[in-house]
């Protein structure tokens, strides 16, 4: 396969990339969002302070997730916002409404403050919900029948916890004392909802969609593929075990929650993947055939070659500022 | 009957008015922030740290609205204007992907360092945060720009069963009206954040904030309106120009001129009939547009008859030119004006700083103006001669774009009102702060020694005699 001809593929890989580094980072304040108590205005505070210097970013690995699909496959990117034009339309607004809710509830009136906490859960519930439910049903292909609908919403509650796993996960690393006990709590569960969710998904997925049995099941790719439920069960079973205990002597491996999330996400990706390569739309479109010109995707793929390291970096460098436990926020 | 295509129209200009509202003001705002942090930096003198906290806070709540709404908009490019993408993807895409690339990742990270950072960071690795920060925002500006300009003085591609396929890219980014365009709006910014500076610093002066940061803040974004203002004078011309040489149909639309003219009129005023093609109520400067457009009297300008069913509709452009105009004469009077009253007498009375406060969004207004002008004026086309805007959009039943159509306003229009509120209200709170407390000080890292605090103080370059509190008291 000449470079030309593998730029495809180059791109589908990059889009996996940026919708795990998504998943991973807008995911855990996403997460951080969705479990925000009613009750309690102080951990609302700190939550809120560990995920301040960082949604922003976060959330820019979606545009270049949506922006890598836009340009390396047009066509694709027209037929799955088309189909999913409601749920986009709600996890828009989730988006919108947390956004602005973080900055509203430092600086508008008191009185209205909690309302603005309030918003910036709902947000990030809806949000979390419908990019579940948009992933539910791109995993259907777009069918529209009530199991598909159904699994949709299955995915939908699966993503919204997992985001609260791995939101309780970044909680146990960044925080101390009562919240973090309370965060490892909400975690545990959010981590059983997960674990319950991806069964049941990968019940039902080869169940409605053939080809999806045909992959998984067939041997000796079969055989093959055991490393990644196992995996995953492994990673579920050592983040319960922590999470159980916390909190930990001398806060012993505080990152061990969210390392371990973070990579069953990643196991999760590579089941996906799996599933549906070389399509870019599940039994829909493939992705050479979707791709766009190779004159445009030489162009910005140098650019990628060149940033996305640069990118990666200072992500990095942002991460090393404001590592150790969250502080209040200061604005200055 | 409204019909998707409409809905979908009115959708993505409300989307764009509602985002366009914010970067016009982060993006100058950015650099005026990297201003104070690097006065600050030099001087070691605490005002300028002030004027940076509470400036910084606005921009943090301005961006993420910026933020938000922008991220609706590359959303909508798939969801109502598939055809977008699939005719022309092939260059709009890696625009837009080396926007995301080289500015949103940029100003989105180092915003968290640049609002949170100060205590965790050198002072110097923090101002070069604030520098990464207006450098994004403005690389943010240069990519999409293009684009825009792209659409409207299209090149460097060739046409494969009308699809878009790039040729050269160097002539794509910078296209006919690309360098106009660019420094148009750059400049749109630096004056929309100047006036919001000066209104809001005019407010916390009216609300008796005695401290020296507001009237700083003041001297310095009237003082850099008034620069800017005839420059962006000049630039607007050359933009016209440039306009004339590649859309003359926008600019006679823009002078409401049906008949080809040699010695056109500046209509001041003018009702432009496009079913009579013809204006009523014609008050206007003889051969003032032909001198403008071509600096001769009796130059020759097309009229909207050479292009008919090929030009936009003449009424929302011919008057937004006007708004854009009368609010930019407005700008440059009143910038001149305060700026002579500061050098001169060091102070404003209270008539004039109200006069601020009303102004306060004032450069929303005119680039609202000049946005419709620039995009209306580019109909019934997309993409200049190449697609319309009605082979673009989606076939989705009319009622889900309603739906869309109808949450997006509610909350935008939510979100306008809280967002303003909030501005005012910040304004109030910080006028309520005591001058310089301690941890001013204890911030400013070049700030060694406490006599220069009284060095400083008397330093004619910081000490602002703005508004004498005696001048405002009733």
């Amino acid at each position: 396969m000449t470079f030309e001809q593998s730029l495809p593929y180059i791109f589908l890989l990059l889009m996996a990339v940026s919708v795990l580094m998504y998943a991973v980072l807008d995911g855990f304040d996403l997460g951080v969002g969705v479990m925000l108590p009613k009750d309690n205005r102080n951990y609302r505070n700190q939550m809120i302070a560990s995920i301040g210097p960082f949604w922003d970013a976060n959330e820019t690995w979606l545009v270049l997730a949506v922006g890598i699909l836009l340009i390396a496959f047009p066509q694709a990117h027209s037929m799955v916002l088309k189909e999913l034009y409601l749920p986009t339309l709600f996890l828009l607004i989730g988006l919108i409404l947390r956004g602005v809710a973080f900055d509203f509830r430092a600086k508008a009136v008191t009185g209205y403050q909690n309302l603005w906490d309030k918003l910036f859960k709902a947000g990030s519930i809806l949000a979390s919900g419908s990019q579940g439910f948009m992933l539910g049903l791109y995993v259907m292909g777009f069918e529209y029948h009530w199991a598909a609908l159904a699994f949709a919403g299955l995915s939908a509650v699966c993503v919204t916890s997992a985001y609260a796993y791995i939101g309780g996960a970044w909680l146990v690393m960044k925080t101390e004392g009562e919240l973090q006990v309370f965060a490892a709590k909400k975690a545990r569960i959010a981590g059983w909802i997960t674990a319950v969710g991806i069964i049941a998904i990968c019940i039902t997925n080869p169940l409605i969609n053939p080809q999806v049995a045909d992959r998984w099941f067939s041997l000796p790719e079969a055989i093959l593929l055991m490393p990644i439920p196992l995996m995953s069960f492994i990673l579920l079973l050592v983040t319960d075990i922590y999470l159980k205990s916390v909190p930990v002597s001398q806060d012993k491996a505080c990152w061990l929650p969210f390392m371990s999330v973070a990579s069953l996400f990643l196991l999760c990706l590579i089941g996906l993947a799996y599933s549906f390569y070389p399509y870019v739309v599940p039994d829909k479109l493939l992705a050479v055939d979707a791709a766009s010109s190779t004159a445009s995707l030489k162009f910005i793929f140098y650019g990628v070659a060149i940033v996305l390291p640069i990118i990666l970096a200072y992500t990095l460098f942002s991460y090393r500022v404001f590592k150790g436990k969250t502080t209040e926020l200061e604005y200055y | 009957m409204l019909d998707t295509f409409l809905l979908s129209r009115i959708q993505f200009a409300a989307n764009i008015s509602f985002h366009i509202l914010f970067p016009t003001i982060t993006i100058a705002l950015a650099w005026f922030l990297f201003y104070f942090k690097v006065r600050h930096d030099i001087s070691g003198h605490p005002v300028w740290m002030r004027i940076y906290r509470f400036w910084v806070k606005i921009f943090a709540l301005t961006f993420a609205l910026g933020v938000v709404s922008g991220i609706t908009m590359s959303f909508q490019f798939g969801t109502n204007w598939p055809g977008f993408m699939e005719r022309v993807g092939n260059i709009a895409g890696p625009l837009l992907g080396y926007e995301v690339l080289t500015a949103f990742f940029m100003e989105a990270t180092f915003l968290g360092a640049m609002l949170f950072g100060i205590k965790r960071l050198p002072s110097w690795l923090h101002t070069l945060a604030t520098f990464l920060v207006a450098f994004g925002t403005s690389m943010s500006a240069f990519w999409i720009l293009a684009l825009n300009s792209w659409m409207q003085t299209p090149q460097g591609f060739y046409l494969v069963d009308g699809i878009a396929h790039p040729e050269d890219w160097f002539e794509i980014i910078f296209n006919p009206s690309f360098p106009y365009r660019l420094l148009h709006t750059l400049l749109a910014s630096g004056l929309t954040a100047s006036f919001l500076i000066a209104g809001i610093s005019a407010y916390r002066i009216l609300k008796k904030d005695d401290k020296l940061a507001p009237k700083i803040a003041l001297k310095t974004s009237m003082y850099t309106a008034a620069i800017l203002m005839p420059i962006q004078i000049f630039v607007g011309d050359l933009h016209g120009l440039n306009t004339l040489e590649h859309q003359p149909q926008k600019v006679a639309a823009m002078e409401g001129i049906w008949e080809t003219k040699q010695g056109a009129p500046f209509l001041l005023f003018a009702v432009p009939d496009e079913s009579e093609r013809s204006n009523h109520l014609e008050i206007g400067i003889p051969k003032a547009a032909s001198l403008i457009l071509t600096h001769e009297l009796d130059g020759e300008i097309k009229g909207l008859n050479e292009f008919k069913g090929e030009h936009p509709p003449v009424k929302p452009v011919f008057y937004g030119f006007r708004i854009m105009l009368g609010v930019g004469m407005l700008m440059l009077i009143v910038s001149w004006l305060v700026s002579f009253k500061l050098i001169r007498h060091k102070t404003l009375s209270r008539s004039q700083l109200l006069i601020l406060v009303s102004m306060a969004f004032s450069g929303w207004v005119a680039t609202l103006a000049g946005w419709y002008v620039t995009e209306i004026g580019r109909q019934p086309y997309l993409v200049s001669g190449v697609l319309t805007v009605a082979e673009a959009v989606t076939d989705l039943p009319p009622s889900n774009v309603a739906i869309s159509l109808t949450l997006y306003s509610l909350l935008y229009l939510a979100l306008l009102v809280a967002y303003l509120h909030t501005i005012f209200y910040m304004a109030r709170k910080s006028a309520a702060v005591e001058e310089f407390e301690t941890d001013d000080v204890s911030i400013s890292k070049p700030f060694h020694h406490p006599e220069r605090i009284e060095r400083l103080s008397n330093n004619s370059e910081i000490e602002a005699n703005l508004p004498v509190s005696s001048t405002l008291k009733p």
